[in-house]
């Protein structure tokens, strides 16, 4: 059974995605309440696997949350936690609860993370995960088994199209098609006259591009994430804007700036849709889509 | 020249782990211990300096020439009576020549170092892990650099999303594998290795504890 997010995919509408990210503890209820709001008004809901190698309730537990209030869940798996055996069982898993969205990554070394002695597994890595689910899919596990019962499963992954140098990412970019991603969200992107130049490389493959948009919260944010977040840059016009806004309104200039990016990609068609990271600010994402024109 | 890499152990620990034993022997070794200034002849006078300062008493200290090799408790056996008085030899040697010692004198040892890697010595004082022995090289596809020890992650199929102005994203000082990967392959003509997708590594090229015999002479 085809999943919405895959038709939604596969009929040439603007696809929007929004992320979602678990508690780190068992109390849910902010998790579900960005749910609530952001279910009827995304494609998909993507939900963070121990994002930035931080420990929290499951990206399994989050996207069946998101499942079981009627949203669409796109579950994030990362290779850094499990080792061959616990990815394949977790989307065994998965495809028997109806997720049936996967992005696929290689994840941050757990050294960037909360529990930094921690072993990094890394048994397998991005491209071959993808794989792992083509073949999941042909009713085998990767060792040649048989499967009782095979999964299906729309899957995607990243792509950094900021990074330097880039050729190597864009080996990576081809690799990852080749071993079968339906989908891609990139890192997130701010200049878009670069990013058009990626896309028109881009364009070439039988995938669908989401750019990555993270909302920029201040000055101060977007300056950190220049330093500090591997492919990601801010150009400086931006960060004059923002640090420009009258005291108080930085986030209300960030929700623009957003919905300004979302609205000349829609308008130009610059690529398939869009994934919103608000990273702790879920609740404006309807406002961002409202300043897009979406809503 | 490939050598063991070791780092001292904090000195807390040390305590610990000398903790009731009052009468130690020092043991240093004129390898690759006196390469990375870790056991040789300093690091022993100073370490028997630190234990008597800490109320040891510190029966004797030798540097060995090869901790790790056979003939080690030989050498040892000149220092005679001053080895018999110990409570226990503390080892400035890699885990190798640790375990060779325990092996075969019967005494207790305490290791006085963490052994970090097999590594290449550099001009500048640095040495490099360069090869993690994993039992399925792969280096005749990535221009000889090795991503299963050189990249963090041991990824095998490219650079992951961390790598930063050709950088590790554990640290700026570090290369990425994939950008060396890449501009070696590059200059030599032949970046279609790093297109070709590597299938899913084999983790057992030897089981650990991992053991080799020679093949029967013919």
């Amino acid at each position: 059974m085809t999943s919405a997010f895959k038709k939604a995919l596969d009929s040439g509408k603007f696809v929007v995605t929004a992320e979602a990210a678990p508690s780190k503890g068992t109390r849910l209820e902010k998790m579900q309440h960005h749910v609530e709001i952001l279910k009827d008004k995304v494609d998909g809901l993507n939900v963070t696997d121990h994002q930035s190698s931080v420990m929290r309730y499951p990206s399994l537990g989050g996207a069946l949350l998101v499942k079981e209030h009627g949203g669409e869940p796109i579950l994030q798996m990362t290779c850094r936690d499990r080792n061959r055996l616990a990815l394949q069982a977790d989307l065994l898993f998965a495809y028997s609860r109806g997720i049936r969205n996967v992005l696929c990554l290689t994840g941050d070394s757990v050294m960037l993370g909360d529990h930094k002695e921690a072993k990094g597994v890394f048994d397998l890595d991005s491209s071959q995960l993808l794989a792992a689910i083509r073949t999941m899919e042909r009713g085998k596990d990767i060792a040649g088994n048989e499967l009782d019962g095979a999964i299906e499963m729309c899957a995607g992954a990243i792509v950094t199209p900021e990074a330097n140098p880039i050729e190597p990412q864009l080996i990576k970019f081809e690799k990852k098609i080749e071993a079968g991603a339906e989908f891609i969200q990139t890192q997130a992107v701010y200049d878009l006259d670069n990013f058009k130049r990626f896309m028109d490389y881009a364009r070439r493959f039988p995938v669908k591009i989401l750019a990555g948009i993270i909302l920029l919260t201040s000055a101060p944010m977007a300056r950190f994430m220049n330093k500090n977040v591997a492919g990601v840059v801010v150009p400086q016009a931006l960060i004059d804007e923002m640090a420009a806004a009258p005291k108080g309104g930085a986030l209300r200039k960030g929700i623009e700036i957003a919905g300004r990016m979302i609205r000349r990609i829609e308008e130009e068609e610059i690529c398939d849709g869009v994934h919103i990271m608000a990273i702790g600010k879920e609740e404006v994402v309807p406002e961002i889509m409202a300043e897009a024109g979406l809503l | 020249m490939i050598r063991t890499i070791t780092q001292p152990k904090p000195i807390e620990e040390l305590e610990r782990l000398l903790e009731g034993l009052d009468r130690i022997f020092i043991i240093g070794c004129g390898t690759c211990t006196t390469l990375t200034r870790t056991g040789g002849a300093p690091e022993v006078a100073a370490m028997q300096q630190t234990l008597s300062e800490k109320g040891k008493v510190v029966t004797g200290t030798t540097v060995v020439p090869v901790a790790c090799d056979n003939l080690t408790p030989q050498i040892l056996s000149e220092q005679g009576g001053r080895i018999d008085q110990a409570d226990a030899l503390l080892v400035m040697s890699c885990a190798f020549g640790v375990q060779t010692i325990a092996s075969q004198l019967r005494r207790l040892v305490i290791p006085a170092q963490n052994t970090l890697f097999i590594g290449k010595e550099r001009p500048d004082g640095r040495f490099d892990e360069v090869c993690t022995q994993c039992g399925t090289c792969i280096i005749g596809e990535t221009g000889g650099i090795c991503p299963v020890t050189a990249c963090h992650k041991g990824l095998v199929n490219g650079p992951c999303g961390g790598t930063n102005n050709g950088k590790c994203e554990i640290d700026a000082d570090k290369d990425c594998a994939w950008t060396m990967i890449y501009n070696r392959l590059k200059e030599l003509d032949r970046l279609d290795a790093m297109r070709r997708y590597q299938r899913p590594r084999n983790h057992l090229g030897e089981p650990s504890p991992g053991r080799y015999r020679l093949p029967a002479a013919p």
